[in-house]
């Protein structure tokens, strides 16, 4: 597949409010990108004429329940069976801060199992509380299941921003040892918070912003095909968007965040 | 209700005041009855009206006239008749200065101002930029939250009510002091601390809800602003110049797209043009309207749609005055009448009398117009987003407003009368600054302790703890943010690069110094200006256009409605001197409360441009070795400072602005910027010289040594009030060994002096006018300072 083949399709909903920069991230790197507002898709019922779906950050609906539950409820109900359908493709699936909590209440993260019925993990309130935006590095922990990080090499250190109230990772108090290390086996474990020169950020605020459980900022699913962080790579795209670029008489074209697009393109292109 | 005064029609909820033969008294009593907020001789006007109609009014009709004529929607003060005692009469304050400095610049780039709801100039590659700044003072002092919420919200219509979509925020606050004696406040005020934490959720949740970047602002502190917070919410947006459409007819189409209408803000621009009693919060809780950021995050995306594929004729937002101000002022836009079917608006709840129907203020609602034959188009855009859209009338040909209620007619006026408020004339009193005594100190024996404890002054203090709860980084466009450096310092000025296919970027920055209006008024306007400028300019902003913002007490007491005239005076001066136009603008008066006036405020917020991105400056310091310039005279002006605020003192030699030599000055900074001769540059401001010198060092995490003996200084003997005055127009700048020819070439003659290096050890080491070690401390130490008074959480 040649890059200007691809189709992404970036989905949004009222309230969904980072589709523009998902897009133009997308399309800087020769693909063809769109965003559709959900009630085309249900209408149209051609989610397989894609092959990346992404959801991008926001407020989805408001978010005035749990953050994300409310789109993910609406896509299962009016496109479960596409939803369905494009997962048993492996098609990849990305979500982005709003976008990953939406992939967590649809039960496809971190999807021990498959699709959870129920959402098998939550992404709650930061602790301590409070909407918090700023850059933040983050280590790459995935050995290659995950699609969309197979342009950064393991153990690197990279930068992003992050932008959210709702960011902690937790899974249920009494399966949290278990379920780590199901998540480790199974390399789904991707992105960590952590300090500037990658040391672990172990739980301590500020280098872990949110209180998430054992660091964790971004996880795939089983297959690795979908992926979802709290941090926005979209906002990382050119060196301008760094935000210590003036200390810096040279600078590379793009920040770190390019990395994830570039992860998926090249995986597509390879096949 | 006087039943014999109010009459109930039998067919449809509406009143019926019988105004023809009422007596003054009887004027009165209609007026209060109904909350109309008409002073005798404007109730007499539309008596006489009515008389020649040969008729009685509605309710309805009283309450358009009302909400037409009240100081929130017609500005009666700044565009009425103002006689100074002892001296002329001006006719508008407007007129004679704010629109005069614009009308004589002639700037060929400004595009819309003043006459849109929003100033708009040009960008780059035919797209404009809008901006506008509003105050919410009243609302957010009965409910912080929902207040400021709404504040942002409505002046993010007003972008989208020029077709631009909205691109940033910025917010700019003022809180009595954070630790307030609770015995002492009056019945009725809520604690500064409990406004501050309401203000500012408000503002980072509708941005960050809507997606929209708040970069810019600022937080101020004072006494005065206890009974009186002060919440400017202002926003820029991005449109395509030539899809400026405003070319509506008689015959098109009244769109009403957005939320449903209630009865929340009901009245809310009576309430905003009267003081603040205790019983505001009874009365005016209504007054207030509810936030709803993702319907407006859904009607921008519609709006931008119908704008792209040019299916509308004209918009404007509905905001201040509800359907009132909206519909007659699109009407009397393009010339025309206008006919309302008000039974046709999408409620909320039933109940709502016609009257409450056309007052609303619920949130979340644009107006447009559209062709006959666009219509289905128009309202397909809306029903795909998800957003209520109805065709609630159209524009006719008869110049009056018709409205309609069930097929009843309910109000029937001369659009003349409408638009054509009987001009008020008010008396001003100027009086000429109080020439008390400059206050005399010896020098303190430990300067770095003041200069510990000025960092921690809440006006100077970080106020990270609130900026990283707004969402600065959406939308991806943010290049220069608030915090700079590794430890967060503070920005001159954001700056933004809208276009993708454009290295130009868009700097927006701000100026206000209302501790200055104590002493001066005319010197605060100036120190403003130079201020916002100067901010500008310091990160490589140029072609700058201004905004105004008074907040002000009641303009009826002769002695503030002097201040006013002399601040309005400055603007006129300062803006012709700098060749910077206004734009857009906007004044809240009436902002008493038990506890006393606000100290009058004048919000200057400066937009410019940076034609290549690459050479944006930020102010942090950047190497080791490099050499630290000051630019600018220091002149012993402490009046108004922090300085004296530590001393407990106000002073009377408040900073003057020289204006010729400014200008020389901030045309060199931008050729230095240009020619990539600047490391860092940082604006001295609250503070002074040793403020502005411990933010850039502790923003860096270097140090620095200065030498205060080649500070350029006039008639200054005390190392303390050299490093504390606060003289406009200054900069600090670090410049590398190899640019330091071709900078102090380009500097010559510009009061631009080598007061010191950038060292690696992170101290910042100050030798006084003598000789001897002033200030030597760790920048350390000053950053903890720095960072305590305000950030609860933050332990970076």
């Amino acid at each position: 597949m040649n890059p200007e083949d691809i189709k992404v399709c970036i989905l949004r909903a009222g309230g969904t409010n980072c589709d523009a920069e998902t897009q133009r991230a997308f399309q800087e790197l020769g693909v063809q990108a769109q965003t559709l507002q959900i009630s085309e898709l249900v209408k149209h019922r051609n989610l397989l004429d894609y092959d990346v779906l992404v959801f991008p950050g926001g407020f989805s609906y408001g978010d005035y329940v749990r953050s994300g539950a409310i789109f993910a409820r609406h896509l299962f109900a009016h496109l479960g069976k596409e939803m369905q359908s494009f997962i048993d493709k492996g098609r990849p699936i990305l979500g982005i801060c709003n976008g990953f909590q939406i992939l967590v209440e649809y039960g496809l993260l971190p999807g021990f199992e498959g699709i959870s019925p129920i959402p098998e993990a939550t992404l709650t309130t930061n602790e301590p509380a409070g909407f918090k935006c700023k850059w933040v590095y983050l280590k790459q922990e995935n050995q290659g299941k995950c699609v969309f990080t197979s342009a950064i090499p393991m153990g690197k250190t990279i930068r992003l921003p992050i932008a959210h109230g709702e960011g902690r990772l937790l899974f249920p108090k009494e399966k949290e040892d278990v379920l780590l290390k199901r998540l480790i086996d199974a390399d789904m474990l991707v992105f960590r918070y952590c300090t500037k020169d990658g040391q672990s950020a172990d739980g301590l605020y500020p280098t872990n912003p949110n209180g998430s459980f054992h660091d964790i900022a971004g996880i795939c699913n089983r297959e690795g095909n979908i992926f979802g962080l709290m941090p926005h790579p979209e906002r990382a795209l050119y060196w301008w968007k760094q935000p210590d670029w003036t200390r810096h008489n040279q600078m590379l074209q793009y920040g770190d965040g390019k990395l994830i697009f570039q992860s998926i393109i090249d995986k597509l292109t390879k096949h | 209700m006087n039943p014999n005064l109010l009459i109930k029609r039998q067919t449809n909820p509406v009143i019926e005041a019988q105004l023809a033969n009422a007596t003054q008294s009887q004027l009165s009593e209609i007026n209060s009855e109904l909350a109309l907020g008409l002073s005798a001789e404007e109730l007499e006007v539309i008596q006489a009206y009515f008389k020649k109609e040969n008729r009685n009014p509605t309710d309805v009709e009283l309450q358009a006239i009302g909400q037409a004529w009240s100081e929130h929607c017609c500005h009666k003060t700044f565009k009425g008749k103002i006689k100074i005692e002892g001296s002329q009469t001006i006719n508008s304050l407007f007129k004679t200065y704010i629109a005069k400095a614009t009308n004589q610049i002639k700037a060929p780039w400004c595009v819309s101002v003043f006459e849109d709801n929003a100033g708009i100039v040009k960008f780059d590659k035919g797209q404009g930029i809008a901006a506008k700044v509003e105050t919410h003072n009243h609302p957010s002092a009965v409910e912080p939250f929902g207040g400021a919420a709404t504040g942002v919200g409505g002046v993010i219509r007003d972008i989208l009510g020029v077709w631009a979509d909205p691109i940033a925020c910025t917010d700019v606050l003022g809180f009595g002091p954070l630790d307030y004696d609770y015995n002492k406040l009056p019945a009725g005020i809520k604690h500064p601390k409990y406004v501050y934490m309401g203000v500012t959720a408000g503002i980072s949740t509708y941005g960050n809800n809507m997606g929209i970047p708040t970069v810019n602002g600022a937080i101020y502190f004072d006494e005065s602003y206890t009974g009186n917070v002060t919440v400017y919410c202002g926003c820029v947006g991005l449109l395509p110049l030539s899809k400026y459409a405003k070319n509506a007819q008689v015959g098109h189409i009244i769109v009403l797209a957005g939320g449903k209408t209630g009865r929340d803000g009901i009245h809310g621009v009576t309430f905003a043009s009267a003081e603040l009693t205790e019983k505001s919060e009874e009365i005016a809780r209504p007054a207030v309207q509810i936030a709803n950021p993702i319907e407006e995050e859904k009607l921008k995306r519609a709006i931008i749609e119908i704008r792209d594929r040019q299916l509308g004729s004209a918009i404007t937002d509905i905001g201040g005055g509800g359907l009132s101000s909206a519909v007659g002022e699109t009407a009397e836009r393009f010339g025309c009448g206008v006919k309302v079917n008000l039974e046709t608006v999408p409620l909320k709840y039933q109940g709502l009398a016609p009257w409450e129907i056309y007052l609303s203020e619920s949130q979340e609602r644009m107006l447009l117009t559209c062709t006959p034959e666009n219509l289905e188009n128009v309202l397909a855009v809306f029903a795909k987003e998800d957003v209520t859209a109805t065709a609630i009338g159209k524009l006719i040909s008869q110049r009056r407003l018709k409205l309609s209620y069930n097929t009843e007619l309910v109000s029937d006026l001369d659009m003349e009368l409408l638009f054509n408020p009987p001009q008020s004339t008010k008396t001003a009193l100027i009086q000429t600054p109080k020439r008390t005594e400059e206050p005399q100190f010896p020098q303190p024996t430990n300067l770095t302790e003041a200069l510990i404890e000025l960092l921690g002054a809440p006006n100077i203090a970080s106020k990270e703890s609130v900026i990283r709860t707004y969402d600065h980084e959406v939308k991806g466009n943010t290049l220069l943010k608030p915090l700079q450096g590794d430890y967060a310092g503070p920005n001159d000025a954001a700056v933004l690069k809208p276009l993708d296919q454009s290295l130009k970027g868009l700097v927006i920055s701000c100026g206000m110094n209302p501790n200055y209006g104590k002493i001066d008024p005319y010197w605060m306007a100036a120190s403003a200006i130079d201020e916002a400028i100067r901010n500008n300019i310091a990160v490589g902003g140029r072609r700058i256009a201004l905004l105004d913002n008074f907040t002000w007490g009641n303009p009826e007491k002769p002695e503030r409605l002097g201040a006013l005239v002399r601040a309005c005076e400055a603007c006129y001066d300062y803006a012709t001197l700098f060749k910077t136009p206004f734009i857009s603008g906007k004044d809240s008066l009436y902002n008493e409360s038990p506890l006393g006036p606000i100290t009058p405020t004048l919000l200057i917020t400066a937009v410019g441009i940076i034609p290549n991105i690459e050479h944006t400056t930020s102010m942090d310091l950047k190497k080791q070795d490099n050499t630290l310039y000051l630019i600018g005279k220091t002149y012993p002006e402490l009046g108004g400072s922090e300085y004296y605020k530590l001393k407990g003192t106000l002073g009377t030699s408040v900073p003057k602005v020289r204006g010729g030599k400014a200008k020389r000055t901030f045309k060199a900074i931008t050729k230095a910027i240009d020619h990539g001769l600047i490391k860092a540059c940082h604006d001295l401001s609250e503070g002074g010289l040793a403020v502005a010198a411990a933010e850039m060092a502790l923003a860096s995490g270097l140090g620095l040594t200065l030498d205060l003996q080649k500070v350029p200084a006039k008639d200054l003997e005390q190392d303390d009030f050299v490093l504390f005055s606060e003289s406009n127009s200054r900069f600090l700048i670090e410049v590398a060994d190899a640019d330091k020819a071709e900078f102090e070439t380009l500097m010559q003659g510009k009061g631009c002096v080598k007061i010191g290096k950038v060292t690696k050890e992170p101290q910042l080491h100050i030798k006084g006018l003598n000789g001897k070690i002033a200030v030597d401390v760790s920048v350390d130490m000053l950053r903890q300072s720095w960072k305590k008074t305000l950030n609860h959480k933050e332990t970076e």
